[in-house]
């Protein structure tokens, strides 16, 4: 991974932690409280520091990654009127969500889990800007407009300027070239205030390492800035360098994407600790072909294959690759993983079970230890893989493959179980043709 | 003209990967190369000087340094540099070689997932100095029968297996590092094999990308036709079909991009590198594979059909006459069961007819019409190198200077000692040689490093005159009993004349003048004394003999000027020695009135 979504509190958090820093002469409150349901919004209430949250008026949304919160009808910020939302109304809504499904203008669906409350910021749409950064192909581009909310997004065109500022590009040639892309429809006694406020963020969002960072709307009220709607991704290779900078932010899963599975969440830990590579994605639980490939590059073309020559993507049940030299044991643990879950339900067509064991050839892998764990599995799966009358596939080459190719064959042989093996005399995927025409 | 590496690329080597190493070594010694393609490796924390691999079924020494910057100095042409730094160090190490000017053609960085913002900055610093960056996240790529990087192609067998041991004639390009591998076994066995290939690396940010590698095996004759592997993604093969429709590129182009599983999965599942992820519909493989293909590169029908399809093309132009046969090389096999040495011997050498010094022959150094005295054999067997005749002519002078002190000094004393107690030639010489130290003969040593050391950090005479005597260290080479100002010592005498005459220059004993100086002008004995101008002036030698100011000082830390010490003062002991056995002098018993007995009756505790 690299880049990274968080939510809009710690993108918030983030910003306030680092404001005296790069937003001299500006002025930031960052009243936000991130709660899960309205329980823990009353307690927020009681501490110090968060008097507001009894005292204003309040806005609610949800903060789980997802845009367009307006026009699914899932910003809470009047009852009656526009800002009169109490702390007791909040909590409510907010319950009130949490307790069903719901599924967005875009097709998502999930279950909402987290919300960001703030105070309600009155304000006039020409007080509304809109602001953001991002890289496009080598470069970074600032992304400036007069105009925010949702009307920037309407007539995109016309109303942002863009300012390309290529990656090796000194301070001061920055500041030239952002004043001189000043949007013409910042208001004159606004400009000034504007274009230092555009410095500064430009210049956040390079030293913080996002990846992305959009403030829509920003609005000004003199030197005050109400950061109205954030949306923020990490790059999370630089996390390394960046200490608590970015206050412990965590990066969720996708909205609507189903949380990871008992498995996927067990297979993740093992990579996390181990110096190889451990990945598994179930796409289909019921699905026929199972694969157990070796190589990121690989484990790509063999699901390829696999869903151009099955004519049907939901056979594959799995994408994910083990490499990068796992130890024996951690390839066991994989492969168990596994072979567990293809033998838990039957086909629903009464077909085979295919299991690939796929892979190109390795660099430095040895594929005989390697393979090691694998038999292993299959000593404890042996009856079940039977039961789903799986039939095994294996295709590999690299250091000491005649050994592991040799081993897993006599295995299989031994425990009664279908298999073919084959070397890198046959073509990487070939085995996907093979299993598929039997 | 082209190619990116040839059979005489020698790189670099950034980390201590002793297995990548050697499978490089193995592969030179397989191909019959020359020389081994890793120069030198550059270890931040190694304490070594160098590695020790095997080369066939000998063992060879690559040079260790600290950073890159002195690896380069030591090695001009090594032209690659090969950064297997990890994330948080790969940056700063390409950088380091970057500004290294006119050194590093190509850097290739191994690491994954190096901050994005620090890889933009290093690729664009690279392409402005002109510098070929491949990677990062990269296995690396091999021009075959010339140069491979690092791992690639794995094991020797599977490279004799897949070819990669001699030139064939595909461009070979890819994102992924496993599947270069993989292509590579499939061209050998669908057409003959590559004549270079690269993994451009699956981070986002990469140095050279498809085009740049495209381009460069355009204008190589060795490149028939060229493997393009892409991937989902990205939109860097665009660049490649407008170059196919501009007619930059005008060799035939089989190309694939991986990840078509993609378009059935709305989101959130990552099929593949970072690099990978579609972000509009043109990212996605089915449109680039389509568009490759309506722009004319061969695309196959899906990624299992790709042999045919290099088969078929590479068919067409052997029948073309463009791509003709290949003579497969000899190659020489790496012994299975090697063992490694457990000495090594850089100085001499007893296996050919005659023993050597220094690769001269004993006869061609040892009878005076042969010219070489013994100054010249000890700089043959001490330095490995041979000296021109002022410097032999020092070092004769130095040793014939010190060869005797008279017989009170504390190592002919104990000689003389050992001898009379029947001892033989060899024990009683060693009684006086274990009394060389810091208070007998060790002043050479001193009086070179704290001179030196003065004088590397610009200290005036007086600075270290204050210098010393803070340390609370008296100056080693200056005093004398007797002798001083109006009384000289005609031995230094000598040694100045002597070097005002024939030495190209003398900084350091000119520094040690004007601090005699100023000793001289507080007490009349305090003059530079013969240790000291021996030291100094040894030090003047090696300056003008080109010895860099690291080295000087290797030589004085491993006991060099002791050495001659050492040497010298062996002739005298022996001479004592064989004059106590000429004498047929009696065992000695010190009288006991010569000594001052204080012996208490010991407490009981």
């Amino acid at each position: 991974m690299a880049q990274r979504a968080i939510r809009e509190y710690d993108g918030k958090a983030i910003f306030s932690k680092h404001w005296e820093k790069y937003f001299s002469g500006f002025h930031y409150g960052f009243k936000s409280v991130l709660v899960t349901n309205g329980d823990e919004l009353r307690a927020c209430a009681q501490k110090h520091g968060f008097e507001w949250l009894k005292q204003e008026a309040l806005v609610a949304k949800p903060d789980m990654l997802f845009g367009k919160r307006g026009k699914n009808d899932l910003v809470l910020f009047k009852t009656a009127k526009p800002g009169d939302v109490t702390l007791e109304d909040a909590a409510k809504w907010i319950d009130e969500k949490i307790a069903h499904e719901v599924t967005l203008l875009s097709g998502q669906k999930g279950t909402l889990t987290h919300f960001i409350v703030e105070p309600f910021t009155p304000h006039s749409q020409d007080q509304e800007y809109y602001i953001s950064a991002t890289t496009v192909g080598e470069d970074d581009v600032l992304y400036l407009s007069a105009e925010g909310g949702m009307e920037v997004e309407e007539g995109w065109e016309e109303k942002v300027n863009e300012v390309t500022i290529p990656i090796t590009m000194d301070d001061a040639s920055i500041e030239h070239l952002i004043r001189a892309n000043v949007p013409s429809g910042i208001p004159a006694e606004n400009k000034e205030r504007f274009i230092a406020f555009a410095e500064q963020f430009y210049k956040f969002y390079r030293d913080q390492n996002f990846a992305y960072l959009e403030i829509n709307p920003i609005v000004m009220i003199g030197n005050d800035m109400h950061i109205l709607d954030l949306v923020a991704r990490l790059d999370d290779t630089a996390g390394f360098m960046m200490g608590d900078a970015w206050c412990g932010a965590e990066f969720p899963t996708a909205f609507g994407m189903e949380d990871q599975s008992p498995e996927e969440k067990a297979i993740a830990e093992a990579d996390s600790k181990s110096g190889a590579s451990l990945k598994l994605t179930i796409l289909n639980p019921m699905g026929r072909i199972w694969t157990m490939v070796a190589g990121g590059g690989a484990s790509v073309v063999y699901a390829d294959t696999i869903a151009d020559l099955s004519g049907n993507v939901a056979d594959l049940a799995n994408y994910g690759e083990y490499s990068g030299g796992p130890t024996t044991g951690e390839t066991k643990f994989y492969a168990d993983t596994v072979l567990d879950l293809m033998t838990r339900h039957k086909d629903p067509k009464g077909r085979d079970k295919i299991l690939i064991i796929g892979g190109a050839i390795a660099n430095f892998t040895d594929v005989a230890k390697t393979f090691t764990g694998i038999i292993q599995s299959f000593e404890t799966y042996a009856d079940r893989m039977k039961e789903h009358n799986t039939r095994i596939y294996v295709r590999r080459g690299g250091p000491n493959y005649e050994k592991g190719l040799k081993d897993i064959k006599e295995a299989a042989d031994r425990l009664g179980l279908y298999i073919e093996v084959y070397g890198p005399e046959t073509h990487v995927t070939d085995i996907v043709r093979m299993a598929l025409e039997k | 003209m082209g190619a990116l590496f040839t059979k005489d690329t020698q790189a670099i080597f950034w980390n201590n990967n002793a297995s990548a190493i050697q499978r490089m070594l193995d592969y030179d010694y397989v191909i019959n190369r020359v020389k081994p393609s890793v120069a030198a490796i550059v270890a931040p924390t190694s304490g070594n000087k160098f590695e020790k691999f095997f080369y066939g079924p000998d063992e060879i020494m690559v040079p260790v340094f600290r950073n890159t910057t002195e690896a380069a100095a030591a090695f001009p042409n090594a032209d690659v540099l090969l950064n297997f730094g990890s994330f948080r160090t790969a940056y700063d190490v390409t950088m380091e070689a970057i500004a290294i000017k006119g050194q590093f053609k190509t850097v290739m960085v191994t690491a994954e997932g190096i901050p994005e913002r620090l890889a933009r900055k290093m690729n664009q610093a690279a392409r402005d100095a002109g510098v070929v960056v491949i990677g990062p996240a990269t296995v690396g790529g091999i021009a075959p029968g010339g140069f491979k990087i690092a791992n690639v192609g794995g094991t020797i067998e599977n490279i004799i297996n897949s070819k990669l041991h001699r030139a064939g004639s595909c461009g070979l390009v890819t994102r992924s590092g496993g599947l270069f591998n993989e292509l590579s076994n499939i061209i050998s066995i669908n057409a003959d094999g590559i004549a270079e290939g690269v993994a451009i690396g699956g981070d986002r940010f990469v140095g050279s990308v498809f085009i740049d590698n495209l381009l460069r095996m355009e204008r190589n004759p060795e490149v028939k036709y060229m493997v393009l592997l892409g991937e989902v993604g990205g939109t860097e093969e665009y660049k490649v079909i407008e170059a196919v429709k501009s007619g930059k590129i005008k060799k035939p182009i089989i190309a694939w991009c991986i990840g078509t599983i993609a378009k059935h999965f709305s989101s959130g599942v990552q099929f593949g590198h970072a690099g990978a992820s579609a972000n509009a519909d043109a990212e996605t493989a089915a449109s680039k594979n389509e568009a490759m293909a309506a722009a004319g590169i061969y695309v196959p029908a899906s990624f299992n059909d790709l042999p045919q399809t290099i088969a078929e093309v590479y068919g067409k132009l052997r029948a073309a006459g463009t791509i003709g046969e290949i003579v497969e090389p000899e190659l020489r096999a790496v012994p299975k069961v090697r063992r490694k040495k457990e000495f090594i011997c850089t100085i001499s050498d007893d296996r050919g007819d005659e023993a050597t010094y220094a690769g001269y022959p004993i006869s061609s150094v040892a009878t005076p019409e042969t010219g070489f005295g013994i100054g010249d054999v000890i700089s043959l067997l001490w330095f490995k190198k041979r000296y021109p005749k002022w410097a032999t002519d020092y070092l004769e002078t130095v040793i014939k200077t010190v060869a005797d002190h008279g017989p009170a000094v504390s190592g002919a004393h104990n000689a003389k000692v050992t001898a009379r107690a029947g001892k033989d030639v060899i024990s009683s010489l060693v009684t006086g040689l274990l009394t060389i130290g810091p208070r007998f003969g060790g002043a050479i040593d001193d009086a070179a490093r704290y001179f030196k050391y003065a004088n590397d950090r610009g200290m005036s005479p007086a600075e270290f005159i204050d210098y010393m005597k803070k340390e609370g260290k008296t100056i080693s080479g200056i005093g004398h009993r007797i002798k001083s100002v109006r009384n000289p010592d005609l031995r230094v005498s000598g040694l100045k004349k002597y070097a005002a005459e024939h030495f190209p220059s003398t900084p350091l004993l000119d520094f040690a003048l004007e601090v005699e100086k100023l000793t001289t002008s507080k007490k009349d004995n305090l003059i530079l004394n013969v240790d000291g101008t021996i030291g100094i002036l040894m030090v003047d030698m090696w300056r003008a003999l080109g010895y860099s100011e690291d080295e000087i000082d290797g030589f004085i830390e491993a006991g060099a000027l002791n050495a001659f010490f050492v040497v010298g003062r062996s002739i005298g002991f022996i001479g004592h020695i064989l004059d106590e056995k000429r004498l047929g002098m009696p065992m000695y018993r010190h009288p006991t009135d010569d000594i001052l007995y204080n012996v208490e009756l010991a407490d009981e505790i």
